[in-house]
């Protein structure tokens, strides 16, 4: 079967992000496919590449770009939330006159007609969130 | 049609749960996760609430945030299924449709 997964919180903020995280593994474990991830609202940040949780803590993104490599799925970010939040890639940069990126190499920054191809896309659409 | 209806608020918290209950339609399934868990342990305020939905509907409470909150399975209202995260994907693929109750 094949599921399309949106993460609407933020890591560290309660939940959600882990909840989603554990379930697309246990969707990709059990031979299911994943259309595509989609980062929603403050989701938008689990896609940071410049995070540094401590040691002993999961490190949320990093955890998300592991299973994106091992099972080369489609990590999107919400290009306007992103903007809100200062999410930014090369593109969004050289746009916006920004001076940096922050934005992981496993994750993309595009439109929400990424989250409606999905849903349309995939037997099933499962929200995580706040 | 049938729909999996997830909830992850607590019940002392917000009125998601009351919301999605007074909703639900017989055949349904509702998942409890997260800070959900606690309306699926007996001796609570909502213990009667959530055993008189058990006659209308299918109520499930993911394992691992029982266990992630220190409450044990023995804890929990006869009637809910625990499951893990590979039976919340089981539901999510048996059910028509899923719907979070964020």
């Amino acid at each position: 079967m094949k599921f399309a997964i949106q993460v609407n919180e933020g890591p560290y903020q309660h939940q959600s992000s882990d909840s989603a995280y554990f379930f697309t593994k246990a969707a990709l474990e059990k031979g299911h496919e994943v259309f595509r991830v989609f980062f929603y609202h403050d989701g938008v940040n689990n896609a940071s590449r410049l995070t540094t949780p401590p040691q002993d803590d999961r490190n949320v993104v990093a955890r998300w770009a592991e299973l994106a490599e091992e099972h080369d799925l489609d990590m999107v970010v919400c290009v306007a939330a992103a903007q809100r939040r200062g999410m930014v890639d090369e593109g969004e940069m050289q746009r916006n006159g920004k001076d940096a990126t922050n934005i992981h190499p496993r994750f993309r920054i595009s439109g929400l007609g990424q989250l409606v191809e999905a849903a349309i896309q995939s037997d099933r659409l499962v929200v995580f969130g706040d | 049609m049938s729909t999996l209806h997830t909830v992850n608020k607590s019940p002392f918290e917000k009125p998601s749960l009351d919301a999605c209950l007074a909703h639900v339609g017989g055949g349904a399934s509702v998942l409890l996760l997260e800070d959900g868990v606690y309306a699926a342990t007996k001796g609570t305020a909502v213990e009667e609430r959530v055993k008189g939905a058990l006659d209308s509907v299918k109520l499930f409470v993911l394992g691992p945030d029982l266990m992630a909150r220190g409450l044990s399975e023995d804890r929990v209202i006869e009637g809910i299924s625990v499951v893990d995260y590979a039976g919340f994907v089981d539901l999510a693929a048996e059910n028509d449709k899923v719907q979070a109750w964020l």
